[in-house]
């Protein structure tokens, strides 16, 4: 039954090989379309023609590799943007909204906390078209009230932003209160009692124990915002970001260029991901 | 002296009250407001209409039906393939394989939903990596269109969502006592038994929350069921995405949006109630 108790060959045998053939599950589309980036094809199919590295340093005419495409390196670079915007807005914001519900009292607290995490079960669909119509209904007021056109209120890189980070912010907060809910506070009423005011205690006492979490929130946001559609494809205006166009180019056909892409991105989340497991395991031992 | 302290601490909450506040104020509560007055407004003012033509046009109110028990059945083949895999990397397999287990478990939840679901588009579909060996080693005569159906479809919701519910499954096992399933076995306890009076029951956190936000995923979900379901498998979130993009008809997107949200709020309740637990805590 576990590890401690007897086990019959069979039951072990038989739980080795589902657990394997669900990893399988798991790799197999991502294997496979890591192998089909260097296939020597128009196609992302098979059969094999051979090894190449023309879909990420192809210059064309024929096969323009991902180093050399144009429309899609604007997507990257948008998306980094929107990704860095979101990540330090959110983690600034769910880093405050963490000591607000750990260690303040107040009114209506319990309101709020409910709130917060209501965005974990708002589809992103949803967040998107509530964040857009209400953009556009504020804009609208703003422009006929005031004569004023206010840019961020349009679709475009700063909604998209605003848009992301309602929900991602959640999540950045639930991973900070996570480790503050097990901070020590008699550190805190030390450092106080010898005279710290309460921001100095936060800077140099809370803040300190918190970074893992923090760094770890950072990780969480960036990937998230990279990667978000749902929320995002009510917000994009003429720049979307790279899941919009990947997302057209995966439903129109398109060359291997996008198993090049996804290469590069199951690459980087992989070493993003086990560093930020490695890290977390050093800083609990 | 302690007037001055009380003001200190007072202002240490009013600096992280704000930004939450207009966070939540601004970004959340507002735009849904905004969203359900919008589906409520026509041409002429006030109108009930978008939220008639919703139970008048069978297409509307079938897609949403289908959506909603398309994502429970989801929810529970994802459950059940989820609860022994975690049973086996937390309690079964030896202690130095674990670590490797739960970080490649984790590897894909940290890749793209689209890029997985390109991945089994390619493996997938007519010209595909499955097919080319199905037919090379002779078991299909000529290749056949293994996307594009419903069963496919469900295939790949389960393949987004797994991770999940398997982490927070987790999560909840690893702080259940070995010595209770010893105690159980050594008493003469079936396994069945053990799962049906221990194991299951005392994961029973983990599993909600792992059911509600695979729930949620999978209602919400839009780019595996547009690019892996056929003509047919319309889902409801693209009936809301062609109101607002295609017909640029904001108002009826409005009360598709506004439905959804009470159907997702609905099931999630009721789930809760069936099983006797507290929102906050399982969200934790």
């Amino acid at each position: 039954m576990i590890r401690t108790l007897p086990n019959s060959k069979s039951y072990l045998s038989g739980y080795r090989l589902f657990t394997l053939f669900y990893f399988i599950f798991l790799f197999a589309p991502l294997v496979v379309t890591m192998i089909l980036a260097f296939n020597n094809s128009m196609f992302p199919s098979l059969p094999w023609k051979g090894f190449t590295l023309d879909w990420f340093f192809g210059e064309g005419p024929k096969k323009i590799g991902i180093f050399y495409d144009k429309m899609n390196l604007r997507a990257i670079a948008t998306s980094f943007k929107v990704a860095i915007s979101v990540s330090i807005l959110s983690t600034i914001v769910g880093t405050m909204a963490a000591f607000l519900f750990e260690q303040e009292d107040f009114k209506f607290k319990g309101a709020l906390y409910f709130l917060m995490i209501a965005p974990l079960v708002i589809p992103g669909v949803i967040l998107g078209i509530s964040i857009l119509l209400f953009s556009t209904t504020v804009g609208l007021f703003i422009e006929n009230t005031f004569g004023m056109d206010i840019k961020i209120l349009r679709p475009g890189f700063w909604l998209i932003v605003l848009g992301q980070f309602s929900f991602i912010t959640t999540i950045v907060t639930m991973v900070i209160s996570a480790r503050l809910r097990k901070f020590d506070r008699a550190l805190e009423e030390a450092a106080s009692d010898l005279g710290a005011n309460r921001f100095s205690v936060i800077w140099f006492i809370t803040l300190q124990y918190l970074k893992p979490s923090i760094i770890g929130g950072v990780a969480i946001a960036f990937l998230m915002s990279f990667e978000n559609f749902n929320t995002t494809t009510f917000l994009i205006s003429s720049q979307p970001t790279l899941p919009i166009i990947l997302y057209q180019q995966v439903r129109d056909g398109s060359t291997p260029v996008i198993n090049a892409i996804s290469f590069i991105l199951i690459v980087s989340a992989s070493i993003i991901a086990v560093a930020n497991l490695y890290y977390g395991n050093k800083e609990k031992n | 002296m302690k007037n001055s302290k009380i003001s200190k601490i007072r202002w240490s909450f009013i600096i992280f009250f704000i930004p939450v506040f207009l966070w939540l104020f601004l970004l959340i509560v507002l735009p849904h407001l905004e969203l359900l007055r919008m589906s409520f407004l026509g041409r002429s003012g006030f109108t009930f209409k978008n939220y008639g033509a919703f139970f008048t046009e069978p297409i509307y109110w079938l897609t949403f039906v289908r959506t909603a028990l398309y994502s429970i059945l989801v929810t529970f083949i994802v459950l059940i393939i989820a609860l022994p895999i975690a049973f086996f990397i937390t309690k079964v397999v030896n202690l130095r394989i674990q670590g490797v287990l739960l970080v490649l478990l984790l590897v894909p939840f940290w890749v793209s939903e689209l890029i997985r679901v390109y991945g089994w588009m390619i493996l997938l579909r007519e010209s595909g990596v499955l097919n080319h060996f199905l037919v090379g080693i002779g078991l299909f005569k000529q290749p056949t269109e293994m996307l594009y159906n419903d069963i496919t479809m469900i295939m790949g919701l389960v393949y987004t969502s797994m991770l999940f519910m398997i982490i927070p499954i987790i999560g909840v096992m690893e702080g259940l006592d070995d010595s209770l399933i010893e105690a159980a076995y050594d008493l003469g306890a079936k396994k069945i038994a053990i799962w049906r009076e221990i194991i299951i029951p005392y994961s029973m956190p983990g599993i909600m929350s792992g059911s509600i936000i695979v729930f949620m995923l999978v209602l919400g979900s839009y780019l595996t069921p547009k690019l892996m379901g056929g003509k047919n498998s319309l889902w409801f979130t693209e009936q809301i995405y062609n109101q607002i993009i295609i017909y640029f008809n904001w108002n009826q997107g409005a009360a598709f949006g506004f439905l959804l949200l009470a159907l997702s709020s609905l099931i999630i309740w009721a789930a809760l109630k069936l099983t006797k637990q507290d929102f906050r805590k399982v969200i934790k």
